[in-house]
């Protein structure tokens, strides 16, 4: 191996009460593309930040191109060439292209008047939009371009910055398949540039295609490194998790009952193209996949009332739901987990009790006026259902965990009666143990009868959970998979809009 | 009774003692009399203000509509000769009517609260003083209407009912605010309208609810500072008092981000902001510093207040990483 451009020595991070990096140690050299994979709280991520100067090690040492680097701060990375492209863009969407490329760095004229020189920084992004093959121009502006064109100008950002070293945060996860191809023929031509490439994602056979080397995260500790020969989809998958794949799926304990909630060519303010039909059925999880932007968050808004239908109907236990508000399908008992539970689903300055008992305030009421007591009754109660660990229903929800926090916004639902739950991302930022509490909840309410639509991104998650899967793609339902069709390749074929057997019309 | 509200009335206290002791009128049954009068004229409408403020939003019409509902209480009183009853019942109406339109366009035209409320405040004087050319309207000369005057001007045992109306319309409110339904859901919208909504809260209605209640308690306040001014000048009456409705709510805790405030804290910023005012009288500075002090004071007092938070802050986190947990939930 030639003379590593990076090396890591020895890393540990620890935060009060946790281990996040123990002895990680991970060289670079010129030109390599190193595959950086593993679970979720792996410590991909502060691993990461360490060498982008974001947050300091506890322990290690940081070489770039032999000399040791001890108070590695942001710029001082920048300066060292090593660049990020983000999972989740960091783009000023007012902004053109090539004022985001040299955002912080303007060109600047006019001497002492320190004017933006906006024609000097159009004719330097050019070429490197050239070489990246996009098809837009450098004065478009961000706000008209897709996700994966802008995923282009983190790149072009990259590149401007003369990196030498491109770190590259699941930059995949919201791009097409023919987008995804193009990225991986960057990588290629960076690599033969001679810059070296850390590829962090959740899709091996990305990494099977482009990675020289794979290494394997867990637990904040380095568990295995494969080299190009080596790669193979279930090794990594071995290294991962420390074990085979091992199914997270339990049956229904009822059987799966009637329709309950039956979607009629409802069509979406996003996709007003698109009718989308389905149904769901009592004792039954569906799982919705799906890329980022294919609609199925708004599906799910739709039905819950945030959003206006453009057309179709939905009927629940045979009658028409009214969809004007989130009031008449709460009427109805079919209820949202929302995708950004801060945003949307709690009051984080409020305690537990009073989210919980927010939806259904009048039933705590006496003469319009709110009974505290019986409010703090139920909330311990579906505390106590759920295991929400807080020092009592009186705590701040801001200052819970984020499975404790998801856990109150179901409790929030579970204190009403549900027919229908509609579930978005709901594990989404939730550590291990807390995920399979909540996949036992959701397993607990299907069995009781109600009907389960979980949106998820995680192919993990969807193929371990449901009993039947839906695909979206760009508004429309592309397939429907049953519990005996279920894998990995046939959910991203149909996430994707290839068409296989099962496809349903638009 | 919060942290906040009880450092509040200690000011509160320290102020009133202080000019006690260096004008020993503060305490004298006139002084006390006139100034719970105007704490009482001041504070209906600043509650009102309050409620708007903790959803997140502003009213700055509010002088404005003291000026608009002035001269047409007095025209409907003197020019048609209705019966008082019915001219107070009309502004009583009219009042919600304002707080109505505000509420629309704000919730379901989804415009500014301070853009509409601006216009408000603009276009209300300006139809007041076209309505009266200008000029200045007040009863006729011998016309008087005892039974109105005693329930606005009046006192009882020496109590101005002004300020007996103030606390009793701050009792309800209290209850309306603190321990309701609605009061609930306002403070979850000023919070967080988003999680609001997707709880099935009406998140519009509410905040239509809280500008029409605004403006209910400025239109009975416009009835009580008509009759205590006597005329009015629709160019000049009025003036300011949004400001002062605003700043009774910021001094008492309300912030402008919303979600935030109580009533107590309203009632006491009112307090406050009167015995700065009645203060200037007594301790002979110059009245064309009132607004200065009136401003100093606020800004002394939220800076503190901030000051204060960062500090316990600051301790609670030290106390917090003194002693870690072992096992703590991390994702």
């Amino acid at each position: 191996m030639p003379e590593p451009i990076l090396e890591l020595i020895s890393i540990s991070k620890s935060y009060p009460g946790v281990r996040a990096l123990r002895d990680v140690s991970l060289a670079v050299a010129p030109g390599e593309v190193v595959g950086l994979i593993g679970e979720n709280g792996a410590g991909k991520s502060t691993l990461m930040n360490i060498l982008g100067g974001v947050t300091a090690p506890s322990l290690g040492v940081i070489r770039i191109r032999g000399q040791q680097k001890d108070n590695l701060t942001v710029s001082e990375a920048i300066r060292c060439g090593i660049a990020f492209v983000h999972q989740e863009l960091n783009l000023f969407d007012n902004l053109d292209v090539a004022a985001n490329v040299f955002f912080g760095r303007e060109q600047l004229s006019f001497g002492p008047f320190r004017l933006v020189d906006t024609a000097a920084m159009v004719a330097r992004t050019k070429p490197l939009l050239e070489r990246l093959g996009a098809d837009f121009e450098p004065d478009t502006p961000v706000a008209a371009l897709s996700l994966a064109q802008r995923q282009l100008v983190e790149i072009a950002k990259a590149l401007s910055l003369g990196a030498e070293i491109v770190i590259m945060d699941e930059p995949t996860s919201s791009l097409t398949l023919t987008e995804t191809n193009r990225l991986l023929e960057i990588v290629a031509e960076l690599k033969a540039a001679g810059v070296s490439v850390i590829f962090i994602t959740h899709r091996l056979n990305e990494i099977e295609r482009c990675a020289d080397r794979v290494v394997a995260l867990r637990d904040g500790a380095v568990v295995g490194t494969l080299q190009r020969a080596e790669i193979e989809h279930d090794r990594m998958i071995r290294l991962m998790i420390g074990r085979e794949l091992k199914s997270l799926y339990t049956p229904p304990q009822a059987g799966v009952g009637e329709d309950i909630l039956v979607s009629k060519d409802i069509r979406t303010t996003t996709y007003p193209d698109c009718a989308v039909n389905f149904s769901l059925r009592r004792g039954e999880i569906v799982g919705l996949a799906g890329l980022v932007g294919s609609g199925r968050s708004e599906l799910a808004r739709t039905i819950f009332g945030i959003d206006r239908p453009l057309g179709g109907s939905v009927t629940v236990e045979g009658r028409q739901l009214d969809i004007h508000s989130p009031r008449d399908a709460i009427a109805r008992g079919v209820y949202l987990i929302p995708e950004d539970r801060k945003r949307s689903g709690l009051i984080l300055e409020d305690d537990i009790t009073d989210n919980i008992s927010l939806p259904n305030l009048r039933k705590f009421a006496v003469a319009y006026l709110v009974d505290r007591s019986r409010e703090e009754e139920a909330a311990r109660q579906q505390s106590g259902r759920l295991n929400i660990r807080a020092a009592s229903v009186s705590s701040v929800v801001g200052t819970l965990s984020g499975g404790n926090q998801q856990k109150v916004v179901l409790a929030k639902w579970l204190a009403m009666s549900p027919n229908v739950m509609l579930f978005d991302e709901p594990t989404r930022g939730i550590d291990v143990g807390a995920k399979s509490e909540i996949y036992g909840l959701i397993r607990a309410l299907a069995d009781a009868g109600v009907a389960v639509l979980m949106i998820s991104s995680d192919m993990e998650e969807v193929i371990g959970v449901s009993d039947r899967i839906l695909v979206m793609h760009e508004g429309r339902i592309s397939g429907e998979l049953e519990r005996d069709q279920f894998s990995e390749h046939q959910v991203m074929l149909l996430a994707v809009g290839k068409s296989t057997n099962s496809e349903l019309p638009c | 009774m919060l942290r906040k509200d009880l450092g509040l009335l200690v000011l509160i206290l320290v102020v009133g003692a202080v000019v006690a002791l260096i004008n020993p009128r503060f305490l004298s049954p006139i002084n006390l009399a006139n100034t719970a009068n105007l704490i009482g004229l001041f504070g209906i409408f600043s509650l009102g203000e309050g409620l708007v403020i903790i959803t997140g939003g502003i009213d700055l019409s509010i002088g404005s509509v003291f000026a608009l509902l002035g001269v047409i209480f007095v025209d409907l009183l003197v020019t048609y000769e209705l019966p008082w009853p019915l001219a107070v019942l009309i502004i009583l109406v009219a009042g919600p009517v304002v707080g109505l339109i505000n509420g629309f366009l704000i919730t379901r035209m989804r415009l500014q609260p301070f853009v509409v409320t601006l216009c408000g405040l603009l276009l209300y004087r300006g139809i007041a003083r076209y309505y009266t050319n200008d000029g200045t309207a007040g009863f006729a000369f011998g016309q008087s209407f005892p039974t109105l005057e005693w329930l606005t001007t009046g006192r009882t045992y020496g109590v101005p009912h002004t300020f007996i109306a103030f606390v009793l319309i701050a009792l309800a409110m209290g209850v309306l605010l603190h321990r309701s339904v609605f009061g609930r859901y306002l403070f979850a919208v000023g919070r967080n309208e988003e999680a609001a909504r997707y709880s099935g809260i009406q998140t519009g209605r509410v905040v239509a609810a809280a500008y029409v209640m605004c403006g209910a308690l400025a239109g009975l306040s416009s009835i009580f500072l008509t009759m205590y001014t006597r005329s009015i000048s629709p160019a000049s009456h009025g003036n300011f008092y949004e400001l002062y409705g605003i700043a009774a709510a910021v001094l008492g805790g309300c912030s402008l981000r919303g979600g935030e405030g109580s009533i107590v804290g309203i009632v006491l910023g009112t307090i406050l902001l009167q015995i700065l005012q009645n203060l200037v009288n007594l301790l002979g500075i110059p009245s064309s510093l009132n607004f200065a002090v009136m401003g100093g004071v606020i800004l002394i007092g939220v800076l503190a207040d901030q000051q204060l938070n960062a500090y316990r802050e600051r301790k609670i986190a030290a106390r917090a990483s003194a002693a870690p947990k072992p096992g703590v939930d991390t994702s």
